[in-house]
């Protein structure tokens, strides 16, 4: 089928290793300009949805990317597929420099990075049928499959769990979860090296969710392909990623295996995230409630220094002056990075409530008077 | 002990600790593809300062239940039947004057998305003050008070200049915090919150849960909190109503339900949830195929074609009876209780971890 014309081996090679990264990303940054002013209109800010992020995504390995809406990690998706220009910095895949590198040199890339879109009802052409939209990849990119690219399809269209005599339905006769199988077919039909999953299964159904992760768990072990999982499901994430990436306002705060991050996580707002994860277990021990205060800031003026400062409860003026370096902190495993002054200890437990949002600490001080 | 753990020997009455009781409400719209049987024969009882958990797939009827309660259909386009008792006023065939003076005042509704609830046309504090006009007849001057108080109340800082700020300029939880002081204004009896936090980040759902609970103690309202999500659930509410396609699949005390459950779409609901503590090597157990579409619902049960366990069921009766739904603490299965005891013992226990 398509001629490997990166990465000549690697298929089937499962396990993580450290080694040659197949993507790796140095101080990505994305400004969107925003203009204004009359007469002329000018640029007179930015929106800077990515800020200097920098990953890996190693051969055959699923790295999750967790955080709050608006921080950036759909940007990063999306530049990392280059279906958007990078206003700064590097990606490198397969040790080829690919940060602006135009149509022709991206062609033979281009069919190894693939991606799954979040919504699978507006991420289907309604007026094509499935056989067309699956094949299509393929006769972009000139590619003919021993057999033909319907016998491919055909075939596309069995390992994700849907029937093949559905070659000539439309998208509108599919319920979401099925629809979203037709994307993960589309993206497979080039034996891609890494796919970008955007929100996955954000769209879909509780019970439908499960059957989606299963079939790309399964395309990723039996096809050993590379996958940026997106998404802001902690639960989902732990079960889906090897290692996972915490992003916060543009940034990565936190990078780490997964058992580090949810078991020894360092930085506060990691701390926070997994603490307010509702749990479907009533008798669950009682974890340490962190109430932040208020939302995301606005990344059109992200805050000085360290960016979470202004929701945390470590602050200094250190963090306002000064931006933490992404580091492996001492005593955190090979691989475990944060972006902290102030990190916590490495547990889950603090044994004690951080309430910083001061409408409940209002409510809850009044409550605690009464008894 | 809360009405709905009843034990069976009590019949399902309206008893007068039931704030709010709904006997066999049936909800139809006609579309042009023919009638869609959105709720049908749902019961329930939710207590004053009790929180009543639904949690349902979307299209389970769990939404339009709730709207029905606040005569929120269009009679041209719908038909409710049965009976909803709100503190003893009967409202199904209330008029639509009598709904008025209850919507916003004894009963109030949180919605899921916060800026299409909102009118971009008025300021926030105009839309969280009208209510409080409308049913008590107090002055703007009152009324605006009042309302910088309960956007001071659930959070919104500098709620004075606030109050003359625009939908737009608040950020979601903001919003969806004022749409909380909006319908708490009146200091409701019964408060309706629909996917309230499914719009927002983790970070800010976990405020907001917080402040719901908080409010609720010091208000002293019922709440019927409707998601899909049972982390949520299991957070706020006191007891649990399982929907499936139009029907109450299960119900009980939250901690019963999410401990032993008895219906085969709750374990299904549960094994297929990843768990920040579950163990990572086990795949997930998804409940097979897809809801079922209600304009042409599947005969018996209609969970019966993703149900795994219909042949232990005899002579067919999955496909061809409905199962009904006793009183108390129970689900509509027709599996008999041993065999739900050990299938639950021997196959879904240990998919939870």
């Amino acid at each position: 089928m398509s001629k490997n014309v990166t990465l000549p081996h690697q298929q089937g090679s499962t396990d993580a290793g450290p080694g040659e990264p197949l993507l790796s990303v140095e101080g990505l940054e994305k400004h969107f300009p925003i203009y204004g002013g009359f007469p002329f209109r000018k640029q007179v800010g930015a929106v800077k949805a990515v800020d200097g992020v920098d990953l890996q995504i190693y051969p055959g390995e699923a790295l999750g990317v967790v955080g709050e809406s608006g921080c950036g990690k759909s940007t990063t998706g999306r530049l990392v597929t280059r279906l958007l220009e990078p206003t700064g910095g590097k990606i490198t895949y397969a040790g080829q420099d690919i940060t602006h590198a135009g149509r022709k040199q991206l062609a033979p890339i281009r069919s190894e990075i693939q991606m799954i879109f979040q919504d699978p009802f507006s991420s289907l052409n309604p007026r094509q049928t499935v056989g067309t939209i699956i094949k299509s990849p393929m006769e972009v990119n000139g590619i003919n499959p021993p057999g033909g690219r319907e016998t491919r399809v055909r075939e596309l269209l069995e390992t994700v769990g849907l029937n093949p005599e559905h070659y000539n339905r439309f998208p509108h006769e599919f319920s979401g979860g099925q629809r979203q199988r037709i994307g993960v077919a589309r993206a497979l039909a080039l034996e891609p090296k890494l796919i970008v999953a955007d929100e996955p299964v954000s769209a879909l159904d509780v019970s439908i969710q499960a059957q989606v992760v299963n079939l790309l768990q399964k395309v990723q072990s039996e096809l050993g392909i590379a996958f940026m999982f997106i998404a802001h499901d902690l639960a989902i994430v732990r079960h889906f990623s090897q290692r996972v990436a915490v992003m916060y306002l543009g940034k990565v705060v936190e990078v780490a295996d997964r058992d580090s991050l949810y078991t020894r996580p360092r930085h506060p707002y990691t701390h926070a995230l997994l603490s307010a994860v509702p749990e479907a277990d009533v008798d669950s021990a009682k974890k340490d409630r962190i109430r932040l205060s208020g939302d995301v800031p606005s990344p059109i003026m992200p805050p000085s220094g360290c960016r979470f400062r202004t929701r945390c409860w470590k602050a200094t003026e250190k963090c306002a002056s000064e931006d933490p370096p992404l580091v492996q902190i001492s005593g955190n495993r090979e691989g475990h990075l944060t972006a902290c002054h102030f990190p916590e200890e490495p547990t889950l437990s603090r044994g004690k409530d951080v309430v910083l949002d001061p409408a409940l600490a209002a409510l809850e001080d009044g409550h605690t008077a009464k008894d | 002990m809360t009405t709905l753990t009843k034990t069976e020997d009590t019949p399902a009455p309206t008893g007068p600790e039931a704030f709010l009781s709904v006997r066999d409400l049936r909800v139809r719209f006609s579309t042009e593809d023919g009638v869609v049987n959105a709720v049908s024969g749902l019961s329930f009882d939710v207590e004053r300062g009790k929180t009543l958990g639904i949690v349902g797939e979307s299209g389970s009827g769990k939404s339009v239940t709730n709207l029905a309660v606040l005569g929120l259909h269009n009679p041209k386009s719908s038909a409710v039947e049965g009976e909803i008792i709100l503190d003893g006023q009967e409202l199904v065939s209330a008029s639509e004057k009598e709904m008025e003076k209850i919507r916003g005042n004894k009963a109030a509704m949180i919605f899921q998305d916060p800026l299409t609830a909102l009118s971009p046309y008025y300021t926030v504090g105009r839309q969280i003050a009208e209510p409080f006009m409308k049913h008590t007849g107090a002055s703007k001057k009152e009324a605006k008070a009042r309302a910088i108080e309960m956007l001071d109340k659930v959070g919104i800082p500098q709620p004075a200049t606030r109050f003359n700020d625009y939908p737009h300029q608040f950020s979601g939880g903001m919003r969806q915090r004022a749409m909380i002081a909006m319908a708490l204004i009146c200091d409701p009896d019964l408060l309706i919150a629909d996917e309230p936090t499914t719009a927002l980040d983790v970070t800010v759902q976990a405020q907001i849960l917080d402040l719901l609970k908080d409010l609720q103690q010091e208000f002293g309202s019922a709440i019927i909190f409707i998601t899909h999500d049972l982390g949520v659930i299991a957070n706020m509410a006191d007891d649990l109503l399982v929907m499936y396609g139009g029907r109450a699949v299960e119900r009980g005390s939250v901690r019963e339900v999410l401990q032993t459950p008895k219906h085969p779409y709750t374990w299904g609901l549960l094994s297929s949830m990843p768990r920040l503590g579950g163990d990572l090597d086990e795949p997930l157990v998804p409940i097979p195929g897809s809801p079922p579409s209600l304009l042409n619902p599947p005969p018996g049960c209609a969970f019966h074609p993703r149900c795994a366990f219909t042949d232990e069921v005899n002579g067919g009766l999955c496909s061809s009876e409905k199962p009904l739904l006793a009183t108390g603490r129970a689900a509509a299965c027709h599996l008999s209780a041993e065999q739900k005891q050990t299938i639950f013992i021997d196959q879904i226990k240990p998919r939870l971890g």
